[in-house]
């Protein structure tokens, strides 16, 4: 018998479909084939700026997701008591006519009665400017209980930020630092990234409790405990200033270094009330843009000493020496100094040159690039915490004095970054019955003139955004939202629009506390919060909780926008857009959500979505893709406009959507040469980035070391100024707004010894990921990893449970062993537990009996503090919620048979069911 | 033909890099998703959302905690597949002939259509490479993607394994070990890839690449450039600033 | 390894089959007419229900006949070749017993050899694989014969020489335990050679929380806790009880018939703790064995 004949050749598929994945936010280009109408198989689009052909463990699961029984079927009426999961199915006519009955009256009354937010939605630009026609000054997304410290100590800083916006110079840099992150937004550009330093040898260092995924492959790991990291950051730079290992020709040309700090803490102005800096030619004060101004760091004028001063002043003191901090920081003294040295090596004994001649916004040219190539990435793990935004200004600082921001070999904003913060609006909220709100929503503030408070001070925004209690909370605070509405304050609402956010589990702090909010009644029977509307593609817990369900269609189904003027695809060296269209049908009746706003908006008559005479002005999402304009010229997609030659500006273009498609769903424009470095002071850059529409005039600014902006919160917090905050919040604004990088410790109350984590799983996307049938053989249930020190002490054994005890809350979860674990922390992989008949899985599924959340043990407010105010459990500069704050203990339970709390079973809601190979 | 070909021409595998693997177990599903519809009958799941949800995988990420003498602990991530071997004792008990080793490039196959699912060949097998399914009653294996590698219908830079494809850091590579001027074989020859369960006789041809040497011990401190608390602030500045 | 009751049935039968054919064979004693019907039935009957038991075990019992194809290389292959040879040279053997025909007995001298060849190609399927370390070793065709021997004598054989058989086949047995729990160890494979990770200290996280073939088949660990129990249950009931009843009671069908009860018993345990307590080295990698 001879070897048999394999087919070597066969037919993959009838047709190839390139959209962009949505099995995550990371937005990877995808090639779907197709056989016989339906999804066979799905692979990484190679031409793909983001992804170059790769796919994560979700992406290549896509075809397991898009035929999941969860999916919702046709629109929905609560028909039971609220969470009981209790629905009868309604018409789409039905639908949208209850929810114009309920949106309509409240927009000519009090448009500030609707609260729209939405949650892992990429259509923001979208979805914000619906708002704003509707006039509710409460909009926003997710940023707040995700990462907002990230961005705005960014923007703040540096006029960009880490999340996706940003990248290391992965082709040539020489150490990579990593603080606080497990998987981020670019799950796949970052593995991608950290292969080309494995493949070329470059030191990879990871700053984390806990050592998985790419701390695991780390070459150094620094187990740092958590929420201490902004210390062990200014002890870095306490070192290498000690040591002289700064850039001081960066600091002086491309940051506020050498200007004049007076006396008030704000910057000494000049006639035209602009900063200044002292030339080392002349001695004498000159513009801080001047040609050939060589700024003096060391200058002292009429008494004011420079920023670069009062910096180094700072972290010199006795204070930062790793010494002092090793301790808190769970980090020796020498291992401190050690990573110190390594960075001043890496930066100043090996920079990176590149022969490019270029000039500078003073107009001095430079003829070559000279780098410093050490590059960083964090995320929400110095991000999440109530210290988060002055870590995160820290380790700009530290990217800042190395000289490592938009320099070859270290770290640059992707378009339409650099943007800084005076090019970025500040917050709108005066809510006027029937008419739109004056500009954007969210924004960012400058003073305290320009906090979201009513004439009586309270909060205009239902979640208190923009208040003393958090004034640069550039994203609003998502989860504060449902507490403040229950709890009626800063006033009541009456519905509750929520799209696209499982806020009755897994993305609520406290949840079992927020499942009674939202089925709590009151005195006249009514439900607290009276209307809830909904739109998920999935039967996600939140569901059960609303009163009418609008069903999304899958990624696969509908067209969507990755847009520049939201979260788009840039890369360090090109700009770049995306979009999804229907590469299969909806074989339920579903339809996208954002066409669904636009009917809904033009039901309600809002401006911008009818024509003069009323008509709908969009036929549906994909119009409005193409012919809606932000500004004259300027629409969600950048490429292919006019004619369809025109790049950035351009008229609207009917074919613009066919020549994504034909194009891969997505538009790139190169940065030209010689444009690609020193991008917020290079002038080629500059006029590139009016031309491509991200700004009408160049933007030049300097990084801010100093920030007035949080100076002048600090000065009012001090007493000046004719704007005060409450007496209860002065000390802590004197804290937390401090000009110059700080760090502060995190609550520590007494008894609750352990720090507990979660970390995203590489295989699974929140809570929507155990739908799928082949991510949830791989991860259907967690378990909480305990450190050796704490297994040994309590004799823990395999299989056993422990009761995890917080300041606010108790859970009774599986245990296990990790010895590569910070001595003092827990912690579990985040979303992977499940409400028992959530997800159309059977209620007896492991992520529902076994899983579990640590939400439970996490509050929304601060303890009690006895004035009989609420303090939210958040970052007091942004209000990011500080999920990573939480302090536990652990007792041992031996072994149960399954965890704490268990909820009752939420009744199936009508789904798809079936499900491929079921 | 369950006799081993005396020599193959090629041999065709994987290389592993355990230092680059993150766990991430894109490869897993990548290979779930083409073998489900690609070579033979489809990878089957029993159970699929409810409380013992399982199936054919051909590809599984482990992960494992180690601990070295004189530095902090790790944690290692550990794909596990097919390793194609050379003396593959898979093939030789199989009573069929349905387990086959090809003569030209060494990959070890499954003829489906005359295995009668007897388990043997995954008992034989010290690696675990091989699943029975559940619903088609036959031995399924990775199968070095054979229907892409040759694929004339895939444009030349996909005729690779989908795994190998997918993998966001690299850490899959695909070769002729057979011939030591591969790139695959320069590999492990450079970075001292390795056989697993040498004492097993199996002869795998895909190697693995062993984790880079981590934590070493901290480079030395920088040194001031004098006593700041001493000299006072002032002295500090001017030294600095006079380097300008 | 998973103790599928097919399997188990399978060895144990076909064993205890052929080991009785291959003494009608050897003509130890020949019985003629009904008898001779009643015995040589006996022996196909026991051999055949095994083999056919074996089947049920397989995913595609319809294509059984292809296992006959990889003679040159696989024991499960040569088995069938044997077995069925077995079966077909006896044939005129038991033919002639029945029909007292009084054929030369050549054809069940040549026949009982091939009983034999069943047996040990039968014991060689499992003691071939390495990844078994306990199976992989000379105590598993000499159990495989030992059993054959004794339960052939116990229905065959004169009374003292089943007896002294059940002897054997217990010190076997306790010899096979014995030396299989270091098997194991003596393979040495571990964590560490199974992963290459020199200082690899145990699982951090299972490649899946589902489960696998590979747990349900090789890495069965359920009710080994009642080894010990059942160990004694296989010697005294495979070897000590029928030895004490062949000896205590007078040569009689009902005494056989006890003994071979007993043995039968014994036997099924046996053949259970074989698979149970077998363990596979792809355990290593889910840090179970
Ligand atoms: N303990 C703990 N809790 C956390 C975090 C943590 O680190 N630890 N992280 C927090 C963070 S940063 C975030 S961003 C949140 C995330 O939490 P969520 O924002 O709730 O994110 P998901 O749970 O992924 O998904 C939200 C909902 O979107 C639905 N959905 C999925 N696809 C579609 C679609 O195409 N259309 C529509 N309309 N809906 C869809 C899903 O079914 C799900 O119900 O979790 C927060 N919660
Ligand atoms: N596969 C997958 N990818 C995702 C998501 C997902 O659910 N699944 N979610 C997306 C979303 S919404 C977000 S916001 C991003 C978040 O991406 P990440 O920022 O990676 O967020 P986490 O997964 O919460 O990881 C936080 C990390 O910080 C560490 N950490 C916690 N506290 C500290 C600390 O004090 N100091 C230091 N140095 N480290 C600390 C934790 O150990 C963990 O490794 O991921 C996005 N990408
Ligand atoms: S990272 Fe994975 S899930 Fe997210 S978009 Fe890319 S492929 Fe899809
Ligand atoms: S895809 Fe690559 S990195 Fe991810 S688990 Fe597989 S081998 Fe490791
Ligand atoms: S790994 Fe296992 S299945 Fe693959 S060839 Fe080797 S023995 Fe056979
Ligand atoms: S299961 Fe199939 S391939 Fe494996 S040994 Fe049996 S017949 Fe051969
Ligand atoms: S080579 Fe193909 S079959 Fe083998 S593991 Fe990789 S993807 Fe799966
Ligand atoms: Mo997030």
């Amino acid at each position: 018998m001879n070897q048999p004949k394999v087919d070597l050749s066969p037919r993959v598929s009838d047709e190839v479909r390139r959209t962009t994945c949505y099995m995550c936010a990371c937005r990877c280009g995808i090639n779907v084939h197709l056989k016989d109408g339906r999804v066979s198989y799905i692979e990484g689009n190679r031409d793909h700026p983001v992804n170059k052909g790769v796919l994560c463990a979700k992406g290549a699961s896509g075809i397991m997701q898009v035929t999941a029984p969860s999916r919702l079927r046709a629109p929905l009426r609560r028909v039971g008591p609220r969470g009981s999961g209790a629905f009868e199915e309604i018409s789409w006519e039905e639908a949208l006519q209850t929810a114009v009955s309920w949106l309509k009256p409240i927009r000519e009354t009090a448009p500030e009665k609707l609260a729209f937010f939405t949650g892992r939605d990429q259509s923001q630009s979208f979805t914000g400017w619906w708002a704003q026609a509707y006039g509710t000054p409460n909009y926003a997304a997710h940023g707040g209980f995700c990462s907002v410290n990230m961005a705005a100590a960014g923007i703040y800083t540096l006029g960009g930020a880490f999340w996706e916006f940003g990248a290391p110079d992965w082709e040539r840099t020489k150490l990579f630092v990593l603080f606080g992150v497990a998987e981020d937004h670019d799950s796949n550009p970052i593995k991608i990234g950290i292969g080309k330093l494995k493949e070329r040898g470059v030191k990879v260092v990871g700053v984390n409790p806990i050592r998985t995924g790419y701390n695991a492959v780390a070459d150094d790991w620094y187990g740092i405990t958590p929420g201490t990291d902004g210390l062990l950051i200014l002890s870095l730079i306490h070192c290498l200033l000690e040591a002289g290992k700064v850039d001081l020709d960066y600091l002086a040309r491309w940051t506020n270094a050498p200007y004049l700090v007076g006396e008030d803490g704000l910057f000494v102005k000049n006639a035209e009330s602009q900063p200044f800096v002292i030339d080392r030619r002349t001695g004498a004060p000159a513009p801080w843009d001047g040609k050939g101004v060589q700024p003096d760091m060391g200058a002292v004028w009429e008494g004011n000493r420079t920023v670069f001063q009062h910096m180094a002043a700072r972290y010199l003191a006795p204070d930062y020496a790793p010494e002092v901090v090793a301790e808190r920081c769970g980090i020796t003294a020498p291992r401190i100094r050690g990573l110190a040295a390594e960075l001043a090596a890496a930066a100043f004994d090996t920079p990176v040159v590149i022969e490019e001649p270029w000039t500078d916004f003073r107009g001095d040219s430079h003829d070559r690039m000279v780098g410093r190539p050490v590059s960083f990435h964090a995320m929400r793990g110095i991000s999440a915490h109530t210290n988060g935004f002055q870590t995160a200004r820290a380790l700009h600082l530290l990217q800042i004095v190395l000289g490592a921001v938009e320099t070859p070999g270290s770290w640059r904003m992707k378009p339409p970054y650099p943007k800084p913060v005076e090019a970025h609006p500040t917050p709108h909220y005066t809510a006027v019955p029937g008419k739109p709100l004056a500009g954007p929503h969210l924004g960012y503030v400058r003073g305290p003139d320009q906090l979201a408070l009513k004439e009586d001070g309270t909060a205009a925004r239902i979640d208190k955004a923009f208040t003393w209690d958090n004034p640069f909370s550039a994203h609003g605070l998502m989860h504060m939202v449902i507490s403040n509405a229950h709890a009626g304050d800063p006033y009541p609402i009456d519905t509750l629009f929520l799209f696209m956010a499982n806020m009755a589990w897994n993305s609520s702090m406290n949840t079992a506390e927020v499942m009674r909010m939202l089925t709590d009644k009151g005195q006249d029977g009514e439900y607290v919060i009276p209307r809830i509307i909904y739109s998920d593609a999935y039967a996600s817990e939140m569901v059960a909780y609303a009163d009418l369900i609008l069903p999304d269609t899958t990624y696969l189904e509908r067209h969507d926008c990755i847009s520049l003027l939201d979260r788009p695809i840039s890369e360090p060296e090109a700009a770049g857009d995306a979009i999804r269209w229907p590469v299969v049908e909806a074989d339920r009746d579903v339809r996208g959500f954002q066409s669904v706003l636009l009917d809904l908006g033009a039901r309600l008559g809002l401006p911008g979505m009818v024509t003069p005479d009323g008509a709908p002005k969009f036929a549906d999402y994909a119009d409005y893709i193409q012919r809606h304009e932000r500004r004259p010229g300027v629409g969600p997609l950048f490429g292919y406009r006019g004619n369809g030659e025109a790049v950035g500006r351009g008229e609207p273009n009917a074919g613009q959507i066919d020549a994504y498609i034909a194009n891969g769903g997505f538009f790139q424009a190169h940065v030209p040469k010689g444009a690609a470095w020193f991008k917020p002071w290079n002038m080629a850059y500059q006029n590139w980035a009016v031309e491509m529409s991200f700004f009408d005039a160049p933007q030049p600014y300097v990084f801010n070391i100093w920030s007035e902006p949080m100076r002048r919160f600090q000065m009012a917090a001090q007493g000046t100024g004719w704007q005060q905050p409450p007496d209860r919040l002065r000390q802590q604004l004197r804290i937390a707004m401090d000009p110059l990088p700080v760090w502060y410790a995190t609550s520590e109350p007494p008894g609750y010894p352990l720090h507990a984590l979660t970390q995203r799983p590489m295989d699974m996307y929140h809570s929507w990921g155990s739908q799928n049938a082949w991510l949830r053989q791989i991860r259907g249930k967690n378990a909480l990893y305990l450190p050796t020190k704490v297994w040994m002490a309590e004799g823990f054994r395999d299989g056993d449970y422990a009761r995890v005890t917080s300041p606010s809350g108790q859970i009774v979860v599986p245990v296990a062993h990790m010895a590569a674990l910070n001595e003092n922390t827990v912690w579990t992989w985040n979303a992977i537990g499940k409400r028992k008949g959530a997800w159309a899985l059977s209620p007896d599924a492991p992520e529902a009996t076994e899983g579990f959340l640590l939400n439970h043990l996490i509050h929304e407010l601060l303890p009690p503090k006895g004035d009989g105010l609420r303090y939210a459990n958040s970052d007091p500069v942004t209000g990011q919620a500080a999920w990573f704050d939480l302090r536990v203990r652990v007792e041992r339970l031996g072994p149960r048979d399954g965890s704490e709390p268990a909820f009752s079973a939420l009744a199936g809601v009508p789904v798809a069911d079936g499900g491929r190979g079921a | 033909m369950t006799a081993l070909p005396v020599r193959t021409e090629k041999a065709l595998g994987l290389v592993i890099d355990l230092d680059t693997c993150v766990g991430c177990h894109a490869c897993v599903t990548a290979c779930k998703g083409w073998n489900d519809q690609g070579y033979g009958a489809p990878l089957s799941d029993q159970d699929p959302y409810g409380a013992d949800p399982s199936g054919t995988f051909l590809n599984r990420v482990h992960s494992y905690q180690v601990a070295p003498p004189d530095a902090p602990p790790q944690i290692v991530n550990f794909p596990r597949s097919c390793l194609h071997c050379a003396d593959a004792p898979c093939v030789t008990v199989c009573p069929t002939g349905a387990s086959y080793k090809r003569a030209e490039d060494g990959i070890v196959l499954v003829n489906e259509d005359a295995c009668i699912g007897c388990g043997l060949c995954a008992w034989a097998c010290p690696y675990g490479a091989r699943e029975m399914d559940a619903e088609a009653q036959v031995m399924k294996k990775c199968t070095l993607c054979v229907d892409r590698i040759y694929n004339e219908n895939l444009p030349e830079e996909d005729r690779e394994p989908a795994c190998v494809r997918t993998c966001p850091t690299g850490a899959r590579h695909f070769g002729d070990l057979a011939d030591p001027d591969s790139d695959v074989s320069r590999l492990v020859a450079a970075r001292g890839g390795f056989d697993l369960m040498p004492g097993m006789g199996t002869k795998p041809v895909n190697k693995y690449l062993p984790p880079r040497r981590k934590d070493a011990a901290p480079a030395s401190p920088l040194a001031p450039l004098l006593d700041v608390q001493a000299t006072g602030f002032a002295g500090w500045l001017d030294r600095v600033l006079g380097r300008l | 390894m998973n103790p599928a009751p097919s399997v188990i049935l399978f060895t144990v039968f076909s064993g205890l089959g052929f080991g009785f054919l291959a003494f009608l064979g050897l003509g130890v004693f020949v019985p003629s007419g009904w008898v001779a019907f009643l015995f040589w039935g006996l022996g196909y009957g026991l051999a055949v229900g095994g083999l056919l038991a074996s089947t049920f075990h397989l995913g595609h019992p319809e294509r059984a006949w292809r296992a006959f194809s990889q003679w040159r290389t696989s024991w499960l292959s040569r088995e069938a070749w044997a077995s069925v040879a077995a079966l077909l040279v006896l044939a005129p053997v038991a033919l002639s017993d029945w029909l007292e025909l009084g054929w030369p007995r050549a054809f069940g001298w040549a026949g009982a050899a091939l009983c034999a060849a069943t047996v040990l190609c039968t014991a060689m399927i499992y003691a071939q694989i390495k990844a078994v370390p306990r199976w992989n070793d000379v105590v598993t065709p000499v159990l495989f014969f030992a059993f054959a021997l004794t339960g052939g004598a116990i229905l065959g054989g004169p009374a003292w020489v089943a007896a002294f058989a059940c002897l054997g086949l217990a010190a076997v047995l306790l010899w096979a335990f014995q030396r299989g729990d270091g098997r194991f160890a003596a393979a040495g494979e571990t964590l560490a050679s199974a992963t290459g990770l020199t200082h690899a200290a145990g699982v951090f996280e299972l490649p899946h929380t589902g489960g696998n073939y590979l747990l349900r088949e090789m890495i069965f660990d359920v009710g080994r806790k009642h080894a010990a129990k059942l160990r004694s249950v296989a010697v005294v009931g495979a070897g000590l009880l029928p030895a004490a009843v062949l000896v205590m009671f007078p040569v009689h069908p009902v005494t056989v018939a006890l003994a071979a009860a007993a043995h039968l018993a014994g036997a099924l345990a046996a053949r259970w703790l074989f698979f149970a307590e077998a363990e596979h080295v792809v355990g290593l990698y889910y840090g179970r064995r």
